[in-house]
């Protein structure tokens, strides 16, 4: 039996490399993407696709005949890690979908019969258009793209994940928000007949489960909405069929099963706030500096880990997408607005 | 010296059986098999060793009532195998947490123990159990007589550390915590009430 270690210094030589990689394409990226939408948006698929290969997986997932033929001109997106993506069996077994029971494989297991077609998403609040849509009309519009993004859970553990989605700013905007639109309020589908854990007594949650982004973070081009991974329609387990992906802050902001999103003014109250206030902010940025009352943010474990390494990485700040977010809070004291 | 007890050595190999089916797992993990404990192997081998432990602790604890109440004399005998059983799964537990989790990385341990609490409420826990197995042997009851009973009420502070523990841990639900938390007070009521549980026995057949 071999046991690795490891002193909490050491960096192994893949992860800078990967790193430096993943700043530079970066830039490379924007620019050639800049330049393509000048020249149409053809080129923006053909220049990504050069970059790299779609993610895929031979899982039985299937969502709507909509979304399947959407699924059929998937493109790779930008702003996707280099690193690789945690094994599907991993992404759809290992998940905090606390409606569905809070051990990690209980989702799996008890989301089997969730029903997400027909679905509908309210649309609410300080804008224009209002009103109740059908999710095909809410995703109709826009091309697929698929962004792997890293996935930081406030537990100190990590993955890698290919998404398969769109732009949240992109749909927003179909709403013409107005100038009292401060903040986004999300909502996840409230159904104790299908979501045994909001049945149980001894919860500190008081569902439905509730998040909220502040506008301008809304609006930043990392935030992203998701119907798939791998390639496929989203497991129910993950949050089918739509649920936000917001990188650079911890995983319980990247709220799932999304039935109601509304416009609001002031800062709505989310569900893990109004839970334990002290222990999780309504920000909720990904923070090496800052701990959690009852345990150190400082690194986490990139999954799978295996029993004999723990896969240790060091926690980058914002979840290492400071440049594209860290502007949204220049000003802001990030120990108190945690 | 020894005398042969069919209702030990079953028992003895009733207590093995978690031990042995982790090992199963881990076998099976490191042969090919690797989606056996999940994408996060060590941390569930932990948790398993540690829920084994409380689960043993509480059996322990229910014999000298069970034994009251039906009467069942035989019980006794499988008391300190219990216990012991307690106290190997709590080292399993320790051992795996320190070897697979912590990777020996002792410059994290003040850092965990410090933004961690359950940690130190586990490990209070453990320390508490060092003695009681150490004074499980005859000689040691001999050696101690009446001190060994005051002694090994100990085990009481122990399951209430245990209860604290899991519920620290807890993130948003307390299920588990409260189960563990309830049972725990059904046995230390049942020992300020012991000469009363005696009273049922007519409830129950006495086995022949």
């Amino acid at each position: 039996m071999l046991i690795k270690h490891r002193g909490p210094g050491d960096v192994r030589s893949s992860e800078i490399t990967s790193e430096t990689v993943f700043y530079k394409r970066r830039q490379i990226l924007k620019a050639m993407g800049l330049g393509a939408v000048a020249l149409g948006a053809p080129l923006t698929h053909a220049a990504a696709s050069g970059e790299r290969e779609l993610y895929s997986t031979n899982a039985p997932l299937s969502g709507p005949a909509w979304l399947e033929e959407k699924l059929n001109t998937l493109t790779p997106g930008q702003y996707s890690t280099r690193e690789s993506a945690t094994p599907f069996e991993y992404v759809s077994t290992y998940n905090n979908f606390y409606e569905f029971g809070t051990a990690k494989t209980d989702p799996a297991e008890n989301s089997q019969d969730f029903v997400t077609d027909p679905w509908k998403v309210e649309v609410a609040g300080e804008a224009e258009l209002t009103g109740r849509f059908n999710l095909e009309d809410i995703v109709n519009p826009y091309a697929l793209e698929e962004r792997v993004y890293r996935l930081r859970c406030v537990e100190a553990w990590s993955m890698v994940v290919p998404w398969v989605g769109f732009s949240l700013a992109d749909l927003l905007k179909r709403f013409k928000p107005n100038s009292n639109a401060k903040y986004v309020r999300f909502e996840t589908l409230y159904d104790p007949k299908q979501m045994p854990a909001q049945r149980s007594r001894f919860t500190t949650i008081d569902y439905p489960y509730v998040e909220g982004l502040r506008i301008d973070e809304a609006m930043n081009d990392l935030a992203f909405l998701a119907v798939g991974v791998y390639g496929k329609a989203m497991p129910n387990q993950n949050g089918a069929p739509i649920r936000l992906v917001v990188p650079w802050k911890y995983g319980f902001k990247s709220i799932k099963s999304i039935v109601k999103i509304e416009f609001t003014e002031h800062r709505p109250k989310t569900t893990w706030e109004m839970s334990n206030s002290r222990e999780y902010g309504f920000y909720a940025n990904v923070n090496p500096e800052v701990d959690h009352p009852r345990w150190s943010q400082a690194r986490e474990r990139r999954l799978p880990a295996s029993i004999f390494s723990q896969n240790y990485v060091e926690t980058l700040k914002f979840n290492g997408y400071a440049p594209q977010v860290a502007h949204l809070y220049k000003d802001m004291d990030l120990r108190k607005y945690y | 010296m020894f005398k042969f007890s069919v209702l030990k050595f079953l028992a003895f190999l009733l207590c093995l059986a978690p031990l042995g089916y982790s090992i199963y797992q881990v076998y099976q993990l490191q042969t090919g098999g690797p989606h056996v404990l999940g994408a996060d192997p060590a941390k569930e081998l932990v948790l398993l060793q540690g829920e084994w432990t409380i689960r043993f602790l509480l059996l322990t604890l229910l014999i000298t009532p069970l034994r009251r109440l039906t009467g069942w004399n035989q019980l006794q005998k499988v008391r300190r195998m219990l216990g012991l059983f307690t106290f190997t799964y709590a080292s399993l537990h320790l051992l795996s947490y320190l070897f697979l989790l912590l990777e020996l990385d002792f410059s994290n341990l003040g850092a965990d123990i410090l933004k961690r609490p359950y940690i130190t409420v586990g490990f209070t826990a453990y320390l508490f159990l060092v003695p009681l197995a150490l004074t499980s042997n005859n000689v040691a009851m001999r050696h101690l007589r009446n001190r060994w009973a005051v002694l090994h009420r100990l085990v009481y502070g122990v399951a209430i550390l245990a209860v604290v523990h899991v519920t620290w841990l807890a993130r948003s639900s307390y299920s588990e915590a409260i189960a563990y938390g309830v049972v725990v007070a059904i046995l230390l009521v049942s020992r300020v009430f012991k000469d009363k549980l005696s009273l049922f026995r007519g409830a129950f057949k006495r086995p022949v």
